[in-house]
């Protein structure tokens, strides 16, 4: 909501079920004990950049806005710095539920997951092929998967870092490669919420 | 002191120069750090939002890696330090995260039911290996340098060091020790932005703006961390920083263990200074 605009949701657009599917990950469920007090958004480095701050994700959590949160671009600039985490009076995993959810957006390929996803898929599917995060494969699939010509002014930090030797060309791998694949691969069935 | 140590993958490329200090600085503390065998990545934070089950399957593995060279497991990384103490809290706290976990680790015969304690190298200097004996080995005291202790965001968190986590004091401990002068600053703990230079560049560049600035203010002559992460983009990105804001920061960014390796008389090179994208020797050469 901006300025003195407000927007009425009917209960017809609620979706009682969301809530249910925050209870049901690992310490979801106390999601129920918040106060509402605003520790969280008081404590947090990017609420400023945020649609919503995380108190207000919550409200809406509990309210059932199923598409509203998903689609809300909060999820995405949550760094994961955990200060929300340590503050929050009640103990809520607040970090861990804001990753529940950019899991829940992303499964449902929201349009607005698409450069966290990115990074996401890419990070995945370079250890999934190595077992290791090759940084320099990363930083140049990420910018050729989110905005190729924007990345030109990347340039200069990545000549930085390759000038100061900082960005190898080859990365390593492990060796029990089919191992660690038979984890990914058992890993990924089980892992749908 | 011997220990299982897990470097993670940041330390082998942008993070090259935290690993050949964080070596040097072992050997010279007689600290032995055997490198997990077959080491896998630890999943970041990327692996979290895909997929939380095997975001721990990851960790665990590196976990049973870990226990076949002893019952601690040390690394320099922050991020890769928050996810093996996470794994290890989840994998205690929720069965139904362990028996899925154990279910993928079985695949390729592995099993781990707990028993490590993950270490960060900046616990194992100051808590292990104790403040006295480093000040032992201290051959040109760090006097007159003001330093910006800048932990970053996951070290002091729930999953974290033992320290105060708004106000850590582990860090200004250890550079008093060297013979620097850690200044006070608000901006210890608050976060770098992470990954979120790659997906919000704005964003991240505004938060360590702030950051910067902050230690400029208070005085500061570089900044010290803990972090590969913190490390790149407080020091690579701050050209691009310059340039979003006009500002004109020339603010060495260093490891807290390149720091302890000038103090102990090593070579700059060795400690990769040389490595640092904006020029560090500037302010350490006058101790070499």
């Amino acid at each position: 909501m901006t300025g003195s605009q407000q927007t009425v949701i009917y209960e017809q657009a609620m979706d009682l079920n969301f809530l249910d599917e925050v209870y049901r990950i690992p310490g979801g469920e106390k999601i129920k004990d918040c106060i509402q007090c605003g520790t969280c958004s008081g404590s947090c480095p990017v609420s400023w950049a945020m649609e919503q701050p995380p108190r207000q994700i919550f409200a809406m959590v509990r309210a059932g806005m199923r598409d509203k949160v998903l689609d809300s671009t909060t999820i995405w600039t949550c760094a994961s710095c955990y200060q929300c985490m340590h503050r929050c009076p009640q103990e809520i995993k607040i970090t861990d539920i804001m990753y529940m959810l950019k899991r829940m957006a992303m499964r449902e390929n929201r349009q607005r997951s698409k450069n966290a996803a990115a990074l996401s898929r890419a990070f995945f599917e370079i250890v999934n092929k190595k077992g290791r995060n090759h940084e320099t494969s990363l930083m140049f699939k990420v910018v050729m998967g989110t905005d190729p010509l924007g990345g030109l002014s990347l340039a200069p930090v990545g000549w930085g870092l390759i000038s100061h030797n900082r960005l190898p060309l080859l990365g390593k791998r492990v060796r029990d490669i089919a191992g660690l694949r038979k984890i990914v691969a058992k890993a990924q069935e089980l892992g749908g919420e | 002191m011997r220990y299982a140590y897990y470097p993670g993958c940041s330390l082998e490329a942008t993070g090259r120069p935290y690993q050949d200090s964080v070596t040097g600085v072992a050997k010279a503390l007689d600290i032995e750090l055997v490198e997990l065998e077959d080491w896998n990545c630890c999943g970041a934070t990327a692996y979290m939002s895909v997929n939380e089950v095997l975001s721990f399957s990851l960790s665990a593995r590196n976990l049973c890696q870990a226990k076949k060279i002893g019952d601690t497991l040390v690394t320099a990384c922050s991020a890769c330090y928050t996810n093996l103490r996470k794994t290890e809290a989840y994998l205690t706290d929720f069965p139904e995260i362990k028996s899925k976990v154990d279910a993928s680790l079985a695949e390729a015969g592995i099993r781990y039911d707990g028993g490590i304690a993950t270490k960060h190298f900046l616990q194992t200097v100051v808590e292990d290996v104790g403040l006295e004996k480093i000040k032992s080995h201290v051959k040109k005291p760090l006097t007159g340098l003001l330093v910006a202790p800048y932990y970053g965001c996951q070290i002091a968190r729930p999953y974290g060091i033992e320290d105060n986590a708004d106000n850590p004091t582990m860090m200004d401990k250890l550079l008093t020790t060297l013979g620097a002068t850690p200044i006070p600053y608000p901006m210890k703990t608050v976060c770098c932005g992470g990954s979120l230079m790659g997906i919000q560049k704005d964003v991240a560049l505004r938060l360590c703006r702030n950051i910067l600035l902050c230690a400029q203010q208070y005085g500061a002559q570089c900044v010290a961390v803990t972090c590969p992460l913190c490390q790149m983009n407080l020091d690579a990105f701050q050209s691009s920083i310059n340039k979003a804001y006009g500002t004109n920061f020339n603010l060495p960014v260093v490891y807290f263990t390149q720091l302890m390796g000038v103090a102990f008389g090593m070579d700059s090179k060795g400690l990769g200074l040389n490595q640092c994208i904006v020029p560090a020797t500037k302010v350490t050469a006058q101790y070499a």
